[in-house]
């Protein structure tokens, strides 16, 4: 039982991780990203072929990868983005737009990936040693994945809470037009965010590749789980992330172990579904409409 | 407009009577082809008969289609042939209805996000029920059924959508979809009941779906999940209906004849990297052509002078 709730916990602070960037790209620059898994396996590779080809660790790995995350993720936004934030009407309109959009990334990643590494299984072997926490065994890869994921999510949040320009993303997310009213520059706060968020997300390909194996299609999976992640938290907001990262996690390591291994995405749904129902706006979110 | 009316509906009649002898040519590569071409062009028209009305963008077309698929691989050697078909259809329904009913009461993006996840979602129960319950893990299609046979079934199914979809755009149902898809706000403030409007065309759609990937099942000697459940099929649904256009009944032909011509190349020329260029093809379509084929038709009719307000408008 232990053992389960461990499991359910790292793997839920895994998703949490995995979302928060998510909430940011949605929540504060509006761009439903269904591409987003897709930037998570390119990190994952990344650091995949930064550790077998030139023996840099995964932690270094990460002060490389970040970084070219972030500038990637702002072309991104600038280039392909920016035109549909343009052209949209309105909110919904562009939830449309951007969902096509970044649909057709997802297509365009995953294939550039299936022709460089082909469609096999990575792993890699890095800190795979048992260690001894709260009296069960777990990897120790996992662990300082854990460690790291909150880190992260305490900086986040402290730079979101604590911090003028983290002030000015809330305000952007709560109301684009009321926050152009007291002067704060909408478009590049929204490319700034969306760019952190594809930070955030290539971090956690980065920590997820050294204790997962995964391929150049299993994108699509991680960003099914942010999504609901997303929403089940409440758009836009990092407690509600991490409540709904950890739920997740527990619910789908529970269900592995007491159950069947192979029902976990139907109780990620049953959740989902189940929290919406009950509050539409997710677990910590405001009525908009 | 009666007269114009009946003039497009003796000229459809005319195309499908001739469209019926296709098989009597008695080329296997055309008529394979032609099958193909149906099939696009009825999961495309379906889909856009609930999209491009409630611009509701649905990414689980490959769900219903498996549905189907699957239903016939189980049942398909037990049951007579119009019983399965029935059975594929009523289930293809009661699966959207659901999906439906728990999503479609909440904003639209939560019905994305659950359809993105849909296929995946029952590929794995599918999975998970083959082999804990009934042990088998794909299964053989061995029924009677040529391949003509399922084109003709398609051309019906073809006729039968086309003339829904037109008696639906003609109907209050579809006059309710349409003020939807302007404004939702506004159409509850009409007493128009949006979740009924929504799960019941949602339904319809998702029922001829179901009933492609029954028709089209026989196609495949052997099926298994990851066959039946191929998420490529919602992706390319998605891009036909939108280069035609989902906000008219006959836009997505305009998208799904050229696009499966094309990718009937492009898979046989290159297959490594069909991915990518199906995702670039879809990128410029969402970029330079946001209300498909169809839009285009309607601007240029609009202003036969075209060139000339452009200019006065720059």
């Amino acid at each position: 039982m232990t053992n389960a709730i461990l499991t359910g916990l790292m793997l839920g602070g895994m998703y949490a991780l995995i979302a928060m960037g998510l909430t940011l790209q949605y929540g504060v620059a509006r761009i439903m990203n269904l591409s987003y898994g897709e930037f998570l396996i390119a990190a994952a590779f990344a650091s995949h072929w930064l550790f077998t080809g030139w023996a840099i660790s995964p932690f270094v790995g990460l002060a490389l990868v970040v970084p070219l995350a972030f500038v990637l993720n702002f072309a991104i936004y600038k280039l392909l983005l920016t035109p549909l934030v343009r052209r949209a009407p309105n909110r919904d309109a562009l939830e449309v737009d951007s969902i096509l959009a970044t649909f057709g990334l997802t297509f365009v990643i995953q294939g550039s990936m299936l022709a460089l590494f082909g469609g096999a299984y990575y792993s890699y072997s890095f800190l795979a040693f048992p260690v001894q926490f709260v009296g069960e065994t777990v990897a120790a890869n996992r662990l300082a994945a854990l460690g790291i994921t909150i880190l992260l999510g305490l900086a986040l949040y402290l730079a979101l809470t604590r911090t003028r320009a983290g002030t000015a993303v809330r305000a952007v997310a709560v109301d684009p037009f009321a926050a152009q009213l007291v002067a704060i520059n909408v478009p590049q706060a929204s490319a700034l965010t969306f760019a952190l968020g594809g930070a955030l997300v290539a971090a956690a390909g980065v920590l997820v590749s050294t204790f997962l194996t995964f391929s150049a299609s299993s994108g699509v999976v991680f960003t099914m789980k942010a999504l609901i992640v997303v929403v089940m938290g409440g758009v836009g907001n990092m407690l509600g992330c991490l409540v709904a990262g950890l739920a997740l996690g527990l619910s789908e390591a529970l269900v592995a172990s007491y159950v069947d291994p192979g029902l976990t995405l139907a109780v990620n749904f049953a959740l989902f579904l189940a929290v919406l129902l009950v509050k539409p706006a997710g677990l910590f979110g405001r009525a908009t409409r | 407009m009666t007269a114009r009316t009946a003039g497009l509906g003796a000229l459809a009649l005319a195309a499908f009577v001739l469209l019926a002898f296709v098989p009597r040519l008695g080329n296997a590569y055309y008529l394979a082809l032609a099958i193909s071409l149906l099939q696009y062009t009825v999961l495309a028209t379906a889909w856009g008969m609930f999209s491009g009305p409630t611009r509701y963008v649905s990414l689980a077309t490959t769900a219903f289609f498996g549905v189907g698929a699957y239903t016939v691989a189980v049942l398909g050697e037990i049951l007579p042939w119009p019983l399965v078909l029935l059975i594929a259809a009523a289930l293809g329904a009661i699966l959207a209805a659901i999906v439906g009913l728990s999503t479609l009461r909440l904003s639209g993006v939560y019905f994305v996000i659950f359809t993105f996840g849909l296929t995946e979602l029952i590929r794995q129960l599918v999975v998970w029920f083959e082999v804990n319950k009934s042990r088998v893990l794909g299964r053989y299609v061995f029924v009677d059924i040529t391949q003509a046979d399922i084109y003709w079934q398609l051309l019906a199914l073809t006729a039968a959508v086309f003339l829904l979809g037109w008696l639906i755009a003609r109907s209050r149902l579809g006059f309710a979809l349409r003020v939807i898809g302007e404004d939702e706000t506004v159409a509850k403030h009409c007493g128009i009941n949006t979740t009924f409007a929504k799960v019941a065309l949602f339904t319809i759609s998702a029922t001829v779906m179901t009933l492609v990937g029954a028709i089209m099942a026989p196609r495949w000697t052997y099926i298994e999940p990851s066959i039946a459940f191929n998420s490529m099929i919602s992706f390319q649904v998605l891009i036909m209906a939108l280069l035609g256009g989902a906000h008219r009944l006959w836009g997505p032909v305009l998208g799904a004849v050229p696009l499966t011509l094309l990718f009937e190349l492009l898979s046989a020329r290159f297959p490594n990297t069909f991915t990518i260029i199906l995702g670039c093809i879809f990128l410029l379509i969402v970029y330079m052509l946001p209300r498909g084929v169809a839009g285009l038709f309607e601007k240029l009719a609009a202003a036969p002078g075209g060139k000339t307000t452009q200019r006065v408008a720059a």
